[in-house]
């Protein structure tokens, strides 16, 4: 039975993963060039414009300082946490990217060959457990680093986290509720059919909207790492590429919600008002691609035009929000939408 | 109370409306504020590729002139040193030996010409004192360096380029400076 093992499985899903971990850097290294480039334009700056045609250069320029910073591990730490810290804030960045489904089928060598690593039937719950993960890295980097501050911001980016991941998850349900499965190639597969989903859920996707801004510790709810209150927060002890990784790491995890906000709510690879099926497969699937990154391109500027409006919560006012407007708000939408879905069958 | 001037106004404090409340339209608006700065006009410019135009009247760094034929215009009488305030400048006057009336245009000429750019304070007096027309503040500036000594600018650094060698770097030197003696 082993021996049956389908060789050119093996190598596609290899390829596969080395291009969705490859571009999802590649991705993030340039998001954090848009990041300045964008900070810089909403405050009539030119941001950065010297290394490279454009100052495309920057971000590995960036890159190769920090590689080449002195790296400080502080004498009371835990080192094994301390280096342990950032490595899985990168780890789970990267984890949740195994389940999108990035385009319809390409057809190769006569073989087709879906563009999603893996499609697990419970493709949400995968996506909801990774990201609770992603807050270990933060917490034990913070505890390792022996640093009050540092362990201030761990605190409050593990109880943000645990406030905003009920709403979240909440208004999930109401979604799952709506298109009955869990899977999220499944999901676009139905949204290319009908309607995209956020016509059927404005409310869900506010709320999962806002929650995204909390899970990926951006304004306004970057408390975690306050620079006024906290000096850096749960990063204050690092230094080189270890405050790289997660630095990088917020910004993978960006491009990762705003990739799970196109696909659950937008369609994923999905051409509004047009029909793939009238192309020939290969072309579709590549349009498809172009069409899911255009919508990500669009959260991920949303993600950085939010964070150069509005400033930052106040601690008590990331728990009001969280606790006592985004869950019940998340609870009657959860009811509204399951009293409609009685009412229409 | 009294109100002190007419421009008092009441605070409001009116408990929020729910609009207000969801605080959405608010934040709404706010995002169109920064959007609208996209597409307005920057006001940097991009340094040492453009340069702003210095006003006529600007006073740089310091040059040494030369004539038409390229010959030293100093023949170091001292009064730029006596007009200058901060006393940035020291001289050590020396006689012109035959054979080197190519190099200066009178008797005399300055055989060590200093000027602490750490103390100059760019009021222009030794161009207004100078009656030779040797000594004229350019448009330029002294550039930024690591040590103090490096600020005391020696004549090599001073004097203008040969005009018949170097003719483009001695026009580039003069600027807009050459016609300055005709506007005195």
């Amino acid at each position: 039975m082993l021996l049956a093992i389908d060789l050119g499985l093996v190598i596609e899903k290899l390829i596969l993963i080395v291009v969705v971990i490859s571009a999802s850097l590649v991705i993030a290294m340039y998001t954090t060039f848009a990041e300045r480039k964008v900070a810089a334009i909403l405050q009539d700056r030119r941001g950065p414009n010297r290394a490279g045609p454009f100052g495309l250069l920057q971000p590995l320029a960036d890159g190769l300082k920090l590689f080449f910073k002195e790296e400080i591990i502080p004498n009371f730490s835990n080192k094994f946490l301390f280096i342990l810290g950032p490595a899985l804030a990168m780890l789970t960045a990267m984890m949740t990217s195994a389940i999108i489904p990035w385009g319809n089928k390409l057809e190769l060598f006569g073989r087709e060959i879906s563009l999603q690593i893996t499609d697990v039937n419970v493709g949400v719950l995968y996506v909801f457990g990774v990201v609770s993960l992603g807050v270990y890295g933060i917490m034990i980097g913070s505890w390792a680093s022996n640093n009050k501050f540092s362990l201030m911001g761990g605190l409050r980016a593990a109880s943000q986290i645990i406030s905003y991941e009920l709403a979240m998850g909440i208004s999930m349900i109401a979604l799952l509720m709506v298109t009955g499965t869990l899977s999220l190639k499944e999901m676009v597969v139905q949204q290319q059919a009908g309607y995209w989903n956020i016509v059927k859920q404005p409310l869900g996707f506010l709320i999962f909207l806002i929650c995204a801004f909390a899970e990926c510790n951006r304004t306004p709810f970057d408390l975690p790492e306050a620079e006024n209150e906290l000096i850096g927060g749960y990063h204050t002890e690092y230094s080189s590429m270890k405050l790289g990784f997660f630095l990088f790491a917020e910004y993978i995890n960006m491009f990762v919600s705003s990739v799970i906000m196109a696909t659950l709510f937008f369609g994923g690879y999905d051409i509004p008002f047009f029909n793939e099926a009238t192309l020939s497969p290969n072309i579709a699937a590549i349009l498809g691609i172009v069409a899911l990154m255009a919508k990500v391109v669009f959260f991920i500027f949303l993600f950085m035009w939010v964070r150069w409006t509005i400033p930052r919560f106040r601690y008590d006012q990331l728990m009001h929000l969280g606790w006592r407007i985004l869950i019940p708000l998340a609870l009657f939408n959860m009811l509204a939408t399951g009293a409609s879905i009685l009412y229409f069958h | 109370m009294q109100a002190l001037t007419s421009k008092a106004k009441q605070v409001s404090r009116k408990p929020m409306s729910f609009t207000e409340r969801m605080y959405l339209p608010a934040i709404f608006k706010g995002m169109m504020i920064t959007f609208s700065h996209i597409f307005k006009k920057k006001p940097t410019i991009n340094y040492p590729e453009k340069q702003r135009p210095f006003s006529p009247v600007f006073r740089g760094m310091q040059i040494l002139n030369r004539d038409e034929e390229g010959r030293e215009n100093c023949t170091a009488c001292g009064l730029c040193a006596v007009a200058c305030p901060a006393e940035a400048i020291t001289m050590e006057a020396a006689e012109r030996q035959p054979g080197e009336e190519n190099l200066y245009r009178e008797e005399k000429y300055a055989a060590k010409y200093e000027i602490n750019m750490l103390r100059c304070i760019f009021c222009g007096l030794c161009e207004e004192a100078c009656p030779k027309d040797a000594i004229y503040l350019s448009e330029t500036f002294a550039p930024a360096d690591y040590q103090r000594k490096q600020f005391v600018y020696a004549k090599n650094e001073l004097l203008i380029p040969h005009p018949k060698e170097n003719p483009e770097a001695y026009k580039k030197a003069l600027g807009n400076r050459s016609n300055k003696s005709t506007v005195n």
